[in-house]
């Protein structure tokens, strides 16, 4: 075993690489879930994405169309999720589960004829004099654009949720419904755009997998990474602050057991690939363990089917 | 008294029900208007139509001389009507500043408003602290939230819709001297309540509503709360007669007993004692949120206590489960209906069946026994004069009232020598309760020991031989309902002792 293949700074650098598509699909999933629903699809969203971006990238030649692509596609799946749920009062639960089994499917079609192509490189933060900051140049400032513009978002989301009153609304129909639509707010309307926002942020999620962290384009590519967002959500008690620690973490074990295998260290594989699933839940597990607390921040209309008596 | 809001011949109907039919009334500037009904006389379609909640079929309504067809409330509260509602609509986990300023059109910033708040509560005697969480506030607290949104409005109209079924008798005279000071500085006000002497005191005028036409209007203060009872019913009501009886041995006995609450907001049980003998009405006064929810838990087996906390027939049951306590004959009913007294998608029948499948033996070796279970639900829906097309109907399509008349019928046939029912008769209209009660009253007469949980006094008076009062998770010592009035209830249930309460 050689641990003096492990850079640190390298390490560093990488999780925040490794964590940006799972941060992106959680920060959508999040405010879907402020606003009072379960979209269980973010599985199926992200891999549409993933294809779109790719494809869209490759045909034009432009990442950045691609990325647009991504989140289209994203919203898209959606949609067609916020329309059932929410116009025909279908079952959360089944119609997200629906979803991820028909984005997989989906964009295994789609992408037949894209396996094997490289799609064009991403465009990098490069500031000469501060990119060559021994350490903390390489750490934080020599990345694509994209670990920088989903860090944006998180901030955005942050500051939308608590200070605007757009995020105040759309936290009272999340906390409850009835009463939100008895004072006159358009409870599904703001669903349905909670639901694309969502569906937008899964695509560029996935877009990003296949489009800079991989970059090529494999069916089912996305491996999971939908579900850990979900559950990121939750264990974050719906802040989105916890969901930056929560998915850097969860970067950081994959990133690190991915240099432990590769250095041959003396632990089973399976070991050493389940780890960042054991260790993100528990970590968040533990840190969320303050059940009145977590009932206190769980929007309390989550998953429940809101239909206007009148 | 120039009119304010005319309605004229408003008519809203719903597949199967004409909700109102032709309904015509004005309200003067400044006037409290009282809009009496049974349950499902059409009352809340009205103000829902009036707040832009629905739209009439037909009919039209004007409002400061000019046509108002509001198509959405925030229509309605432009326009200068305000409503609170029956069922708080308020957000638990926010805080008072947010809730105010999701009701009002064009908020101004936090401090201001949290200026304006403190304020305008100070201007009507509803002190209120902006930035404390709603789950921590009492009801009558949540209710000042409620009513402090309206006014921070300066609303022309507010609707309220049976504020004070969760008063205690001190908050309503608070909450009445708000409501008079509105009215004398112009601001019309209608009211509606179940609460007849309420309404004859504060109301000037009343529009009585029947099936969904108006049947009636009259000066309440010239009536008697009989009188108008009667007018809602059309018919002569049957007040229920309390026989004097000599309690016998304990059946129900609740000894030191203590439990956390499970939900975020809920009460914990703090060293409750009770007895409550064969043949005695046990009353449970106090404010929603003191506990009550949880002491039904204890009692009825979803929150498991230490063994002897709690005996029935001198049986140890703290920890025992529901089915083993109906086993012995300890059976309760729960204030909501749907959903946790009944389950709402699921038929009378099988409804009937979650309950009483035990004493009533409806099933054999695991197996359900549906001609039993069917007979035992058409015998309930008989006897205590449920209004249902059948017992095949789902729990959820019966009214309020009615349903409450089959869950407190479903266990009182089941014969139980201990019932503690929770709210028996909340949001059911005159009739149905009275009803309720005199069967709650029959049964501790054949011997049984039954404990009422409610926030209506009148109830727990008419009803009650002995009366304690929860307050914060700690229950008073039982006084005799005999020696109490309303006033001293009503220091109790701020925290005094009965013996305390100055005579």
């Amino acid at each position: 075993m050689d641990f003096s293949a492990l850079s640190p700074v390298a390490l560093i650098a990488s999780l925040m690489v490794a964590s940006t598509p799972i941060l992106l699909a959680a920060i959508g999933e999040l405010v879907v879930e402020k606003s009072g629903v379960l979209n269980l699809g973010v599985e199926g969203m992200m891999i549409t994405g993933a294809i779109f971006g790719f494809a869209i990238s490759v045909e034009t030649g432009s990442p950045w169309l691609g990325l647009v692509a991504a989140m289209v596609g994203g919203a898209g799946m959606a949609l067609i999720f916020g329309i059932l749920t929410q116009v025909f009062l279908s079952n959360q639960v089944a119609t997200g589960l629906a979803l991820t089994l028909f984005g997989l499917g989906f964009s295994a079609l789609v992408g037949q004829s894209y396996t094997g192509i490289k799609p064009p490189p991403f465009p990098r933060l490069d500031i000469p004099a501060l990119t060559e900051i021994p350490y903390i140049g390489k750490i934080l400032l020599n990345h694509d654009y994209m670990v920088y513009i989903s860090l944006g978002l998180v901030l955005a989301v942050w500051y939308f949720l608590r200070f605007t009153r757009k995020g105040l609304i759309l936290r009272s129909i999340g906390e409850n419904h009835t009463a939100a639509h008895a004072l006159g707010y358009k409870v599904i309307r703001v669903r349905l755009l909670a639901i694309m926002f969502g569906g937008a942020c899964a695509g560029l999620g996935g877009a990003y997998l296949s489009l800079i962290r991989v970059p090529q384009w494999t069916e089912g590519m996305t491996a999971g990474a939908g579900w850990i967002a979900l559950a990121l959500v939750v264990f974050a008690s719906w802040k989105p602050g916890r969901l930056i620690i929560g998915a850097y973490l969860f970067g950081g074990v994959t990133i690190l057991q991915l240099n432990l295998q590769a250095v041959g260290v003396n632990i089973p594989v399976a070991y050493l690939s389940m780890a960042p699933y054991v260790i993100t839940i528990l970590v968040l597990v533990i840190i969320s363990s303050d059940r009145k607390k977590i009932s206190l921040n769980a929007p309390a209309s989550l998953g429940r089917v809101f239909h206007a008596s009148n | 008294m120039t009119a304010l809001l005319t309605l004229d011949g408003l008519t809203k109907a719903y597949p199967g029900v004409i909700a109102n039919d032709s309904v015509s009334f004005e309200i003067g500037e400044g006037e409290i208007h009282a809009l009496l009904g049974e349950n499902g006389a059409g009352k809340s379609t009205l103000v829902k139509m009036i707040y832009g909640l629905v739209r009439p079929d037909a009919g039209h309504m004007t409002f400061r001389g000019k046509p108002f067809h509001p198509g959405e409330p925030r229509a309605a509260r432009a326009a200068g009507v305000a409503m609170v509602f029956q069922h708080f609509s308020l957000f638990e986990a926010m805080s008072v500043a947010e809730n105010i300023s999701l009701g009002m059109e064009n908020p101004p910033s936090r401090r201001q408003l949290a200026a304006r708040i403190r304020e305008v509560s100070n201007a009507y005697k509803l002190p209120l602290d902006p930035d404390r969480i709603i789950g921590d506030l009492s009801v009558g607290e949540r209710q000042r939230v409620e009513i402090i949104r309206c006014l921070l409005q300066n609303p022309k109209l507010l609707i309220m819709d049976e504020p004070t079924s969760v008063l205690t008798p001190q908050e309503v005279d608070v909450l009445f001297e708000t409501l008079n000071k509105l009215s004398s500085e112009g601001t019309a006000i209608l009211y509606i309540s179940h609460k007849l002497e309420e309404i004859r005191t504060l109301c000037h005028h009343a529009t009585i509503l029947r099936h969904g036409k108006v049947v009636d209007n009259c000066d309440p203060t010239q009536q008697t709360a009989r009188r108008l009872a009667e007018m809602m019913v059309g018919s002569a009501l049957h007040i229920p007669a309390k026989k004097n009886l000599h309690p016998g041995e304990v059946l129900l006995e609740v000894d030191h007993l203590s439990a956390r609450s499970r939900t975020p907001f809920g009460t914990s049980l703090k060293d409750i004692s009770l007895k409550v003998r064969s043949g005695e009405v046990m009353g449970i006064g106090g404010v929603a949120g003191n506990g009550q929810d949880e002491l039904l838990s204890a009692l009825s087996g979803e929150i498991l206590v230490k063994r002897e906390m709690i005996r029935v027939l001198n049986v140890d049951t703290g920890d025992l489960r529901p089915n083993e306590r109906r086993e012995l004959g300890l059976l309760t009913a729960p204030e909501e209906r749907l959903g946790h007294a009944a389950a709402p998608n699921m038929s009378l029948t099988e409804n009937a069946m979650l309950t009483a499948h035990q004493r009533q033996k409806l099933t054999t070796g695991g197996f359900l026994r549906w001609n039993a279970a069917r007979g035992f639900a058409r015998a309930i829906v008989k006897q205590f004069d449920v209004r249902t097309p059948g017992i095949a109907n789902a729990a959820r399509s019966l009214s309020g009232g009615n349903l409450q008349k089959f869950v407190i019928g479903r266990e009182i046939l089941q014969n139980p020598r201990v019932l503690v029912v929770n709210q028996p008769t909340w949001g059911v209209d005159a009739a149905a309760a009275s009803a309720i009660r005199q069967a709650l009253m029959n049964l501790a007469e054949a011997g049984a020991a039954v404990v009422v949980i409610s926030q209506d006094l009148d109830e727990l008076l008419e009803m009650s031989d002995r009366l304690a009062i929860l307050n914060e998770g700690r229950l008073s010592v039982p006084a005799e309902a005999a020696d109490l009035t309303i006033e001293a209830i009503g220091l109790m249930m701020g925290g005094m002792e009965a013996a305390d309460v100055p005579a």
